[in-house]
């Protein structure tokens, strides 16, 4: 039952993955309407299929009469955003300091391992939540909680492979030869790590989506009226009732970009680590 | 019990972390005073808070201040309640640790039996049907499955109330919406791990000596694979308590989670402060209870 191996994960991750991009990139020019303007005329109409759906607003419109379609276009643009430089935060922070601890090993070791031992206990939400109930919402302190509160994973990992790269044959002859730790930690130990990097990177983009639109729907990530996906959901909960598309819609929005960053993801941890795929 | 007694001394490392991490972010935003008593405060109010936070005294010796306070349990006094912040969190505790609980129990219980089901039939129907379940619930955003189940189960159908907290009808769809947020990881863990210890020489001269499939899985495979699903309860507790968050806020349930959302609206930042430390508190309370099972499950790890 080999059906769904690696290549139709790699294949169907990337077509959602590059789908939302394009929407993402070109959403002044794909959204048909203005995703902030308000029509108090045309407020919670259903979408085209529904009863009184109609093509003006093909995915109806939200309590202030804003077209839902333009709102989910706008939005993918935030939440990929988002994911992908709190994604390069947390990665520059932990690659840096793993290189360093496994690297350098004696107390630089001691002192990032335990720290990011002690940081592993602490729920990164509730160190999100401080920040914004102290400093307010706003894109740079969602981005700066999400990337710092990620980064002891790849501590661990870079860490890890540090190690044991430091003791491999090339890396002994580049220090015999008279490199310095910079150069030898830049040019021969990091860009072994590319592949799983690009693993862990990529699946933390769907974790990092999904904790943007959480925090989002809390409140707690860009204040409304900005479009994003989560804080469309939260406006969409408060009118279940009369209209359900508005959560369901930015809640499918959210899962097929997050299914196709995870599809990808798994994909390229099959693809790149063959021993480990066919093992598990 | 030397490990037991070394894993004690290590309980108020992350604590403290959280505390310096609170204090700094406090003092970064300038005048403190301000942010803990609100916009209404009169000038005489704040130049007593400012006396009693030390304010005019360095930065280490506020800090110790800052301790010595939280350790007596004095948080200071909420906005929106006008009663000390500590109280009023640890009133709603309880419903917390209950959600906790049950979406804990649920999910471990619901991931180890799939996980074991995908392992026992690999690559086979159940295995397929599973492990896409589990990348889908990955990418299933929590609140909009509450959501769903709310329309779904209480809105259509009517057979369970939408929200808040009462009867056991109240806590099945949090329950349910916060242990589908956790299954797909104790799936996954659990079938990796019991696949690799079925490999193991043990198991095959298990069966070699005659034990039936059912007896080696029960007897021989899940003792030995069961340590890494209990790890990532360990790991799992900090995701589990922002699940609960989102969980307590779609279902309106009283507990920390929704105060502490509700308290950021209100800027009440006592309230916030003492939910925290409480939620830190728990969440390392539970990291040492999964570190002695674990302990007590493998004695490998009381000999390190």
């Amino acid at each position: 039952m080999r059906v769904f191996g690696p290549r139709l994960k790699v294949g169907i991750g990337l077509a959602l993955v590059l789908g939302m991009a394009f929407v993402a990139l070109s959403a002044d020019w794909l959204a048909p309407h203005d995703p902030y303007a308000q029509n108090l005329m045309m407020r919670l109409r259903p979408p085209v299929w529904a009863d009184r759906g109609s093509w003006l607003h093909p995915l109806g419109t939200d309590n202030f009469g804003r077209d839902l379609l333009s709102r989910l276009i706008h939005g993918s643009r935030l939440s990929i955003a988002v994911g992908l430089l709190a994604m390069l935060v947390a990665l520059s922070i932990g690659t840096v300091l793993g290189l360093l601890a496994g690297y350098l090993g004696g107390r630089t070791e001691q002192v990032v391992m335990r720290f990011a031992d002690a940081y592993q206990a602490l729920p990164e939400i509730l160190l999100a939540i401080v920040i914004v109930a102290v400093f307010g919402g706003g894109i740079t302190v969602l981005i700066l909680v999400l990337g710092f509160a990620g980064w002891e994973t790849y501590t661990r990992v870079v860490f890890n492979l540090t190690r044991s790269l430091r003791e491999r044959p090339f890396v002994e002859a580049a220090v015999a030869s008279g490199a310095g730790s910079r150069y030898v930690m830049a040019r021969h130990i990091l860009p072994q790590m590319a592949p799983v990097l690009t693993v862990i990177a990529t699946l933390q983009v769907a974790q990092l989506i999904l904790q943007e639109t959480a925090l989002s729907f809390l409140g707690l990530g860009l204040p409304p009226p900005t479009a994003t996906w989560g804080n469309i959901l939260a406006e969409g909960r408060d009118r279940l009732l009369v209209a359900p598309w508005i959560a369901n819609l930015a809640g499918g929005a959210i899962i097929l970009l997050v299914l196709g960053v995870n599809l990808l993801g798994n994909g390229l941890r099959e693809t790149l680590d063959p021993k480990r795929a066919g093992r598990a | 019990m030397r490990y037991v007694l070394r894993r004690l001394l290590l309980v108020p490392v992350p604590l403290l972390l959280v505390v310096a991490f609170v204090f700094v972010v406090l003092r970064l935003t300038g005048d403190p005073v301000a942010i803990y008593l609100g916009l209404d405060a009169t000038p005489e109010q704040e130049e007593l808070l400012r006396a009693e936070m030390h304010l005019d005294e360095p930065i280490p010796l506020q800090f110790a201040w800052f301790l010595a306070d939280l350790l007596q349990g004095d948080f200071g006094t909420s906005i929106q309640f006008k009663t000390p912040a500590m109280a009023v969190v640890a009133e709603r505790l309880e419903a917390t640790l209950v959600l906790l609980g049950l979406g804990l129990g649920l999910a471990v219980g619901l991931g180890v039996l799939a996980g074991v089901a995908c392992a026992v039939w690999k690559d086979r129907l159940p295995d397929f049907v599973l492990s896409i379940l589990a990348v889908a619930g990955q990418s299933m955003p929590s609140f909009w499955l509450g959501i769903l189940l709310i329309q779904f189960f209480a809105l259509d159908l009517g057979w369970l109330p939408t929200s808040g907290r009462g009867g056991w009808d109240h806590l099945v769809l949090p329950t349910v919406t916060l242990a589908t947020f956790l299954v797909p990881n104790f799936i996954l863990v659990t079938r990796i791990s019991v696949l690799e210890t079925a490999r193991e020489q043990f198991v095959t001269t298990a069966r070699a000596r005659g034990a039936r499939g059912a007896r080696t899985l029960w007897l021989h495979v899940l003792p030995n694979a069961i340590n890494p699903v209990v790890s990532l309860v360990g790991l799992q507790l900090g995701r589990l308590m922002g699940g609960a968050v989102v969980t307590e806020t779609i279902f309106a349930w009283p507990g920390v989670g929704r105060l502490m959302v509700s308290a950021i609206f209100q800027r009440d930042v006592p309230i916030v402060v003492a939910s925290v430390f409480i939620v830190a508190v728990t969440i390392v309370v539970a990291n040492l209870l999964v570190d002695l099972v674990q302990a007590a499950i493998d004695p490998r790890i009381r000999m390190r």
